[in-house]
């Protein structure tokens, strides 16, 4: 080898190195994992499917499954609207420079680089049925009616929890398509302005073609982040996804199975690296059929 | 019918009064509220008693009030977890960015076989959700002896690092002009001191956004502490947050401060460094 390839040597192969170790080959054996049985930490039998039957077909798993990949469809579509649909009125309305507007950038955004963690705890607090800030409020205009225990009633946990995401994250796309409409040229945005007085027309016909791709970008991420969550709901809902898993996504559910929890103390890899692998289809499929979907309609400036 | 033409009315009514202008300035004002409400409430009730808190979350306290503070300080691991979190973070960074700056100066100034193989197995790594692997990482760590250790987290939190890190780096070297390395290798200096005291004085720009893009992840984490550190010592912020809130469930005072006290380094870099920080944490979804 010559000098200069030993020099290329040196310089790639540390970083491969770990690139290989701790993501590559992770990731490829969660598949071989899955075939096997497993007690605690020791493998025991190549069991075939046996791990992914059960996790989809066999009571009480399937019932597990199909409640916390349904919760999480909420959670997705949810968000959609919440997260990306504001995220898109907010960065028009910054977009439009008006006074302060270099503020009321920094402030959307000031949420997203706080800890989920905080974020959660912050959350919980102010849901508290009794002292929490948001049914104080609640009761101070007025409105002690619609007072309740937020966290602790299957019909709002899950959805508190999703606005409490939706505060978390909004600044991220927003200032995604913030940066995809500041790529709209001046000359497309005077053309319209002699054509329609109408800012719906040139929102839908105009600003929302020309940042496809930014959508197709916060889109996707939307999507892998809605199917991977965990932290808010983990520490807002408990690893159990309480009030009766009406907060269970995937994320808490493929935990659980794989290192077990405080109650049960049951811990199975084999049930548990099977979840992770339809996940990951899933989540790799659909993103890809997002992208190329969504990529399609894109438009070449 | 008559509903309709109302509505119809109305709506012209307040474009008409505010201008479109004025509407979309009442969103970002109503929407920076809601932003800043949560953080404010929780800096102010970090200086309140807990009954304090109950009866008035929106008082603006005595700011003088530390006691909850001087608690977290005598009677708590908190600073051992803050500590952790800034070796942790501090160690995966340097890491991260040494590594991925010989990667991308390798694959982006060098043309030899394979170099866009090696770009591709690095890219592939961009979009990988890596928590999904955790069953065999968790082994891994076993096997390499490193789970209840820190090690593990910043080897992890390294190679999660690196596909962005090249990606970024890798698309700024190349963009960087030919000549003054030229020069520099008729003058006979060697492949390593063209690096170290030419170009790597260039990069710094893409070193800041690629390092922002990772420290604020890594700083953030929860989830691979949560697995591999169960020694109380060893726990980042993320993870330490959870002993501590557990332990004063009903102390709110003490609560509301250790949540501020986790967020204030973070918030303050942010407020300083904002326009970096969206350029770095917006950098991998804007092209």
């Amino acid at each position: 080898m010559t000098g200069r390839g030993l020099w290329i040597t040196a310089l790639i192969v540390p970083p491969l190195a770990f690139v290989a170790l701790f993501i590559v080959y992770p990731i490829v054996s969660a598949f071989a994992y899955a075939f096997f049985d497993w007690q605690g930490l020791r493998r025991l039998d190549f069991v075939g499917l046996e791990n992914f039957h059960t996790v989809l077909f066999v009571e009480p798993y399937r019932s597990w499954t199909l409640n916390a990949f349904k919760n999480n469809v909420i959670v997705f579509f949810a968000l959609m609207v919440l997260q990306n649909g504001l995220g898109f009125i907010l960065a028009y309305a910054l977009w439009r420079e008006l006074p302060g507007a270099r503020f009321h950038r920094i402030a959307v955004f000031l949420p997203v680089v706080l800890s989920t963690i905080i974020v959660a705890y912050l959350f919980k607090l102010f849901y508290h049925p009794l002292f929490g800030v948001v049914n104080i409020s609640l009761k101070g205009l007025g409105l002690g009616f619609l007072a309740q225990p937020w966290l602790g009633q299957s019909g709002t946990a899950l959805w508190s929890i999703i606005v409490a995401q939706a505060w978390h994250m909004v600044g991220f796309p927003t200032l995604v398509f913030l940066a995809g409409m500041q790529r709209i040229p001046g000359e497309i945005l005077d053309a319209v302005r002699m054509e329609t007085e109408s800012e719906w027309v040139k929102i839908t016909k105009i600003v929302w073609p020309l940042v496809a791709p930014s959508a197709t970008i916060v889109f996707t991420l939307l999507f892998v982040g809605a199917f991977n969550w965990f932290e808010l709901p983990y520490i807002m809902g408990g690893l159990d996804g309480s009030p009766f898993g009406s907060t269970d996504v995937l994320g808490l559910y493929f935990y659980r199975t794989a290192f077990g929890n405080v109650s049960s103390g049951q811990q199975d890899f084999g049930l548990g690296s099977a979840l992770a692998v339809l996940i990951f289809i899933f989540i790799a499929l659909v993103a890809g059929v997002i992208t190329t979907r969504l990529r399609a309609r894109e438009i070449q400036l | 019918m008559s509903l309709a033409a109302n509505s119809y009315y109305d709506r012209k009514g307040i474009l008409a009064t505010l201008g479109r202008d004025g509407l979309l300035q009442i969103i970002l004002i109503a929407n920076t509220i809601l932003m800043l409400t949560p953080i404010v409430i929780m800096v102010f009730s970090a200086f309140k008693t807990t009954p304090e808190i109950f009866k008035a979350p929106f008082a603006i306290p005595d700011f003088t009030q530390w006691a909850n503070f001087a608690r977290i300080w005598s009677e708590t691991n908190f600073l051992r977890y803050l500590l952790n979190s800034f070796v942790v973070t501090g160690a995966s960074m340097v890491l991260i960015l040494t590594l991925g700056t010989m990667a991308a100066y390798a694959i982006g100034r060098y043309a030899f076989t394979g170099a866009n193989f090696i770009l591709m197995f690095f890219l592939a790594g961009l979009t990988l959700p890596l928590k999904l692997a955790i069953i065999p990482l968790f082994m891994l760590m076993r096997d390499l002896s490193i789970l209840n250790n820190q090690l593990s987290l910043i080897f992890v939190y390294t190679a999660m690092g690196l596909p962005t890190t090249v990606f970024i780096m890798t698309g700024f070297i190349r963009s960087l002009p030919n000549e003054l390395e030229d020069a520099a290798r008729m003058d006979g200096a060697s492949e390593a001191r063209i690096m170290w005291s030419i170009m790597l004085p260039l990069v710094r720009p893409a070193l800041v956004i690629a390092g922002i893009q990772n420290v604020v992840p890594i700083w953030n984490d929860f989830f691979f502490p949560l697995v591999f550190i169960q020694n109380d010592s060893l726990k980042t912020l993320p993870q330490g947050l959870t002993t501590f809130m557990g332990e004063y469930t009903t102390d709110w005072g003490v609560l509301f401060s250790g949540l501020t006290l986790s967020a204030a380094p973070i918030i303050l870099i942010y407020i300083l460094l904002s326009k970096q920080f969206i350029a770095g944490m917006t950098s991998g979804a804007v092209k």
